[in-house]
């Protein structure tokens, strides 16, 4: 380390997604130099303990890697554990599971929207857009009984069905959402101050984005048409034509900035509305299981043997799950990589030279749940004097900065 | 029960989470925002422990998280009361077998209130709260009448 930088690191306690960690940032002046990421504070051993139960006890446990991907990791290991033991889905099942993973998707980038608006110091923002997500929570209560951890996904289907009577209910949703898109799309990409914060801010180019094997909105923001919806549909995405969001759709160009980021969400949750209004339009009947009795279920699994690979659009980005069935009730090997795992690298670009205060923008740009990020602590290389930064006083800095550049 | 005779006092919160799934953190912010609105109470996240009359614990407590659950607990002034939110950090919940999994919270600080669910729902935390006002009142009250009753003595 130069005399003239400072190392800031951030963290431990930021561990509210699956992968948190502390961050080392070296500064000179007000510019970030270089950053380390050393993860581990949240490792609770979900893979080790899967090895341990059976696969009906562990879609319970997949659900809890994370509590707002509660949809996508069940959805990923259901389909690798299919994909193993060779056992098919209804197509009724397959539609509710594409309801239920797209509202989710709605409940996230609505969420994420208002952390970003949080640590750019519109707490206006943040309420607006967390009322409007309550309309989401409420749906998903009405179809699965839980606001969160959902507990829908069976392999071989689903473990409720959406009945007649529930139909009209989320007609409502849908017709609330078109409506809260358009106030969605003027707060964030029609307000001059959200812009003036997040344009040409933490950029991560189409190349760095190939290079690091970015994912999701994250990928998309740079250009990169990378959708798993649309590259192996799978599914009821199958039988819709999806494609992947891009920012020139709405600006015309591509910058990789965290604006950028800010519209491939918004679009995704009109997007999102669109696929469940097909879903119900076209909701074939039948079954919503393959097999109901979970005792044959469970035999038909410990017979089977073989590998299964499942993959799933998150809202972060694609999520795989591999599963090795063996001997046994419980799977040789489980592994889940999440999408924020790949996105993690690509902070290395976006916050090369940019500003302190723009740290917590551009970390929850990639959508991580900066919610918890603590505390930060500065050391002067030549005085060796200890500044502890909390994470309440870095959000003050970035919300002078945006008062600055209102000026 | 009458609530204006605890309300004296607004209450502010620490949020730790010690290796939770996010269910109940997201939950937690829920309860801040217009919905439920615990600000309208004065309930409020504040962004240090030694702000904090309560602290909020979700988490089954990783082996990494141990020594700053601990740090924490010690630097939240007394009184304070301790809330557990969410079924990990009450029993260990679906990671109750792991090998880095070192809780549930009770094993290592004391806890005044449990609010089980996986995730909890905000209605329920905000009735563990108010439990966890209770408490503070109880103690704030003892300890108003002893000092009343040591001046009583002395003088």
């Amino acid at each position: 380390m130069s005399k003239s930088t400072y190392k800031v690191p951030i963290g431990p306690i930021h561990p509210s997604l699956e992968e948190p960690m502390t961050f080392n940032f070296e500064i000179s002046g007000e510019k970030i130099k270089s950053i380390d990421l050393a993860p581990g504070d949240n490792h609770r051993g979900i893979e080790f303990m899967g090895r341990n139960r059976n696969i009906i006890q562990i879609i319970y446990l997949a659900e809890r890697i994370c509590g707002i991907c509660s949809a996508s990791h069940p959805f990923a290991f259901c389909r690798a554990v299919e994909n193993a033991a060779g056992i098919s889905v209804p197509p009724r099942a397959e539609y509710i599971r594409v309801i239920i993973a797209e509202l989710e998707r709605i409940h996230s980038h609505i969420l994420w929207a208002g952390v970003a608006a949080h640590e750019l110091g519109f707490d206006s923002v943040l309420y607006l857009s967390w009322k409007v997500r309550e309309e989401v929570m409420d749906i998903l209560e009405i179809l699965t009984g839980n606001r969160v951890n959902y507990g829908m996904f069976m392999i071989g289907g689903v473990r409720r069905d959406i009945s007649k009577e529930q139909i009209p209910r989320i007609e409502k949703t849908i017709e609330y959402y078109k409506e809260a898109y358009q106030k969605l799309e003027d707060v964030f990409l029609q307000d001059p101050s959200i812009a003036i914060r997040t344009k040409n801010v933490g950029v991560l180019t189409y190349e760095e984005a190939l290079n690091l094997a970015s994912v999701g909105p994250t990928a998309r923001a740079s250009g990169v048409k990378k959708d798993v919806r649309q590259d192996q549909p799978y599914s009821a995405y199958a039988d819709m034509d999806i494609k992947a969001i891009t920012p020139d759709m709405f600006s015309g160009k591509v910058n990789g900035d965290v604006y950028d980021r800010i519209i491939v969400r918004v679009l995704e949750v009109k997007q999102s509305v669109e696929i469940i209004e097909y879903c119900l339009n076209h909701l074939p009947d039948g079954e919503i299981l393959s097999e109901k009795k979970i005792a044959k279920l469970l035999g038909i699994l410990k017979k089977a043997e073989g590998e299964g690979v499942g993959r799933h659009e998150a809202p972060r980005g694609e999520v795989i799950h591999y599963v090795k069935l063996g001997e046994g009730e419980s799977p040789e090997v489980w592994k889940a990589r999440a999408p924020t795992y790949n996105n993690l690298m690509s902070w290395v670009p976006m916050l090369q030279n940019q500003e302190v205060a723009d740290i917590p923008i551009v970390v929850a740009s990639i959508d991580p749940c900066i919610g918890c990020m603590d505390r930060a602590t500065l050391v002067d290389a030549n005085t060796y004097q200890k500044q502890v930064l909390t994470r309440e006083e870095l959000r003050k800095l970035s919300i002078e900065k945006t008062r600055r550049m209102m000026q | 029960m009458k609530l204006d005779k605890y309300l004296d006092r607004s209450l502010w919160v620490f949020h730790l989470n010690t290796g939770s799934c996010n269910g109940c953190d997201i939950e937690i912010v829920a309860l801040l925002t217009p919905r439920y609105d615990v600000e309208r109470f004065g309930i409020k996240l504040v962004g240090s422990p030694k702000h904090a009359d309560v602290l909020l614990v979700t988490g089954p407590v990783n082996r990494k998280m141990l020594p700053r659950l601990k740090l924490i607990y010690e630097q939240t002034p007394d009184p304070k009361a301790v809330i557990v939110v969410g079924t990990c950090g009450t029993s260990g919940g679906v990671f109750y077998d792991s090998y880095n999994i070192v809780g549930p919270v009770d094993k290592h600080i004391p806890v005044d209130v449990y609010v089980p669910g996986c995730p909890i729902r905000p209605e329920a935390i905000i009735d563990g709260v108010l439990k966890a006002w209770l408490k503070l009142e109880r103690v704030r009250g003892a300890s108003a009448s002893s000092a009343e009753k040591v001046q009583k003595t002395s003088a």
